[in-house]
């Protein structure tokens, strides 16, 4: 048995966890102990991947031993191993968390009986959008995540769950269809859908032909990615969803979509024409999301709006695409799933001790309830940045990447993401200042509610893991840099799906500034 | 590469109703543009495949003159996963209908409350200039506001659409009113306004109002299940 068989797991066993719990649907137990068991054993293949691939570069599977221009292959190099492993413990956790909130308070409200199918639905098309080979592979990952993810924001189909579903769905649908137009451009255009040997054809396309594929490809990955002018559905439609549910799509879905632009600008079209189109959208991310933020009287709307905020973090190291540029994003992207996810679950606590979210009616949490506003705290101070947090680790490597950049783009992109850190930090006050301190309405002071010690706790292992990132931030951000120069050479990833000969054939790869090298090292300027 | 004009043509009407069809504001008109966007895509990949040929079978002709196949497995297996998400939506505007008595999109809620305010505004001085359109008493009210003196949901009906944790019942979109201004509030600043102005009985605007309302309910086919659902939201209730 050879390792690579490994990479089928994370796809297969979720699906296989949910055709077994929908069986088991009048077992509530059995149904969560599968669940949970299922995504342990993600968590465990993903440790092991991750192992491998730093032993061996680039793992393939070609599934039917199908040949890879036929066939499906997945790979998994270093990146595809953090996203795994990132993603199975953020999505464990929620889902023990979530264990107590259906059996405390929303069983009427949240049918347990597709709860956990459809979540582990959805954590098989992440893990297949992570792992996919090839561009159609990557689609049909794209397309079971946002049904499981339709499922779970309609859960219980209330009116204010449909309504907030409506936008969703229609803007996804959009998105997908989008994303298939390009896909068929794409095999018109270079006869192929693997992802490698789209990297050794599109490199010899004309400059215009491979500039509208590439903007096809990056607004349908930027609507799901919830850039700004893409983003407008997303305060909309994430605040509606149970906290458990929103914090997964929060964590996770959004990044999926920055996975498949770093993916897009690296392998598939580097360093290419519309870098600067990346940055202003960067920018305008960092600071549109974050005014919304700042405006907003509403817990669970203020973080959906520092979310579109930080994609522009992410966007800006893609568009710089330098060394340390993108190993920076790399390690900002672990970071911020486990830190948004973390402040989602803290609100969901908030939610279930206030009975509320809405800021003004909250108050005085702090003394009512202690570890409350511990839990929230250290997220909190993690997203806005204030070190020795990975929040500020990830926002010192984008820095210094942008300073190294050394372009006036880039230095506009410093000055704004500082002021964008500094206006979190304001936003983070302003819910610490209504929610936690100020006088206690008697509403809530009558309203006393244990702590559920799972929900409690699934919330500190996930804060534990946030610190985890902070402690290990120096081996983590040294496999965030491998993970990134093995990305922006591209050969690693083509030789280890179509063989060395292929390889050879790439006409560009992108040097540590930055800037797309021919096979001479000449540099490129179109 | 050469492509076939008639499905070019086909595709590209298709897509153009399919976007026209999803610019719509109700759910089922957006699910059947969805469907012509997807069918056009597909045709696109069967452009992608290239001349037509000989069937794809392993040993029956010179692989050169078969037509392409996986355009082909890819258009089938985007046949399926729409078919999926067709019955998902379908399903979605069903319950829509069930709820409110219409599939229409509403606003976005964040749209609505700036529209509403600015509606407000407009009507308590509709000749000043912006600058001094808000009141004394509104302006102290926003103050008070934000101060957290006291919670929006009193003033505002949309406040409380942003507290996720409550279902709230549907509040009239501007596309219910047919054209016609948003039913304003029956409030304090309301009956304050009837009082001063004279030329207009104060009855006259609560009897449109219910004109409009049985209007709405008649034009909505299936009026029944869905207003009794309507009326079950409107008592506060929620769903069971």
């Amino acid at each position: 048995m050879s390792i690579e068989l490994l990479l089928a797991l994370p796809v297969m066993l979720p699906l296989a966890g949910a055709a077994f719990t929908l069986l088991l649907r009048h077992y509530t137990k059995l149904q969560l102990w599968v669940a949970i068991l299922t995504l342990s054993a993600i968590f465990l293949v993903a440790m092991v991947l991750g192992y491998y691939v730093t032993l061996e570069g680039v793992l393939v599977l070609q599934i039917g031993n199908w040949t890879p221009q036929l066939g499906i292959v997945l790979v998994a190099d270093r990146l595809t191993a953090l996203m795994l492993l990132v993603s199975s413990f953020v999505t464990l956790a929620v889902l023990v968390y979530s264990s107590a909130q259906t059996v405390s308070e929303n069983i009427e409200r949240t049918p347990v009986a597709i709860y956990h199918p459809t979540y582990l639905a959805l954590m098989a098309g992440v893990s297949m959008a992570f792992l996919a080979g090839d561009l159609f592979n990557l689609y049909v990952g794209f397309e079971v995540l946002l049904a499981a993810s339709y499922v779970l924001l309609t859960l219980g189909g209330s009116a204010s769950r449909v309504r907030a579903a409506t936008t969703y769905v229609i803007v996804s649908l959009l998105s997908s269809i989008i994303f298939l137009a390009a896909v068929a451009a794409v095999y018109a255009a270079t006869g192929t859908v693997n992802l490698a040997e789209m990297a050794v054809r599109l490199d010899g396309l004309e400059p215009g032909v491979r500039m509208i594929l590439e903007l096809m490809l990056l607004v349908a990955f930027g609507i799901k990615a919830a850039i700004f002018p893409l983003s407008a559905w997303l305060p909309d439609s994430y605040p509606t969803a149970p906290a458990p549910v929103t914090a997964v799509f929060a964590g996770l879905l959004t990044k999926v979509g920055i996975y498949a632009i770093l993916r897009l600008e690296t392998l598939l079209f580097p360093a290419s024409q519309i870098q600067n189109l990346l940055l202003a959208a960067a920018a305008l991310s960092l600071i549109i999301g974050i005014f919304g933020a700042v405006a907003q009287t509403d817990l669970k709307r203020v973080l959906s709006f520092t979310l579109v905020s930080h994609m522009g973090y992410m966007l800006f190291g893609i568009g710089m695409s330098t060394q340390l540029g993108m190993g920076a994003t790399i390690y900002y992207v672990a970071h911020h799933i486990t830190v948004q996810s973390t402040l989602f679950l803290a609100a969901g606590l908030i939610e279930h001790r206030g009975g509320t979210t809405n800021l003004i009616k909250l108050g005085g949490l702090q003394k009512l309830a202690p570890v409350i506003a511990v839990l929230f705290f250290i997220p909190a101070m993690n997203l806005a940045g204030i070190p020795p947090f990975s929040g500020f680790i990830g926002k010192v490597g984008l820095i210094e990447a942008g300073i190294q950049y050394d372009r006036t783009s880039g230095w506009i992109l410093i000055a704004i993401s500082v002021i964008t850190s500094l206006l979190t930090l304001y936003a983070i006050a302003k819910i610490w200042n209504r929610a936690f301190w100020q006088e206690p309405s008697e509403e809530i002071i009558s309203r006393d509610v244990p702590l559920p010690k799972v929900m409690g706790g699934a919330t500190a292992a996930m804060i534990a893991f946030s610190l985890a990132l902070t402690v290990l931030a120096g081996p983590i951000m040294e496999y965030a840099d491998d993970a990134a120069s093995s990305i922006l050479e591209r050969t690693p990833y083509v030789s280890a799906v179509l063989g060395d000969e292929a390889a050879e054939e790439l006409q560009y790869r992108i040097d540590d500034a930055g800037h797309r090298l021919d096979g001479n090292g000449q540099e490129v300027d179109e | 590469m050469p492509v076939s004009l008639s499905l070019l043509l086909i595709s590209g009407v298709l897509i153009a109703c399919g976007v026209y069809l999803m610019l719509e504001r109700t759910l089922s008109r957006i699910i059947l543009g969805f469907v012509m966007l997807g069918n056009g895509v597909n045709v696109l990949f069967i452009i992608a495949a290239g001349a037509p040929g000989l069937p794809p079978f392993e040993g029956s002709a010179d692989p050169e003159d078969m037509t392409d196949p996986l355009p082909f497995a890819m258009v089938l297996t985007a046949i399926v996963i729409s078919l999926g998400i067709t019955a998902f939506g379908v399903a979605l505007a069903y319950r829509a209908w069930q709820l409110f008595g219409h599939d229409e999109v509403p606003d976005d809620v964040e749209d609505r409350r700036v529209l509403r305010r600015r509606r407000r505004r407009t009507e308590d001085s509709e000749h000043l200039p912006w600058s001094q359109a808000l009141t004394e008493e509104s302006r102290r009210g926003a103050l008070a506001q934000s101060q957290g003196l006291f919670a929006p949901e009193d003033d505002d009906p949309l406040g409380s659409d942003l507290t996720s944790a409550e279902d709230v019942p549907q509040d009239a979109t501007e596309a219910d009113a047919g054209g016609e201004p948003l039913p304003p509030k029956p409030g304090r600043r309301r009956a304050e306004k009837h009082g001063k102005s004279t030329d207009r009985p104060a009855g006259e605007r609560p009897a449109g109002e219910s004109a409009r309302d049985t209007r709405h309910m008649g034009g909505v086919p299936g009026a029944g299940p869905s207003t009794e659902t309507d009326r079950e939201h409107t008592d506060g209730q929620g769903e069971r």
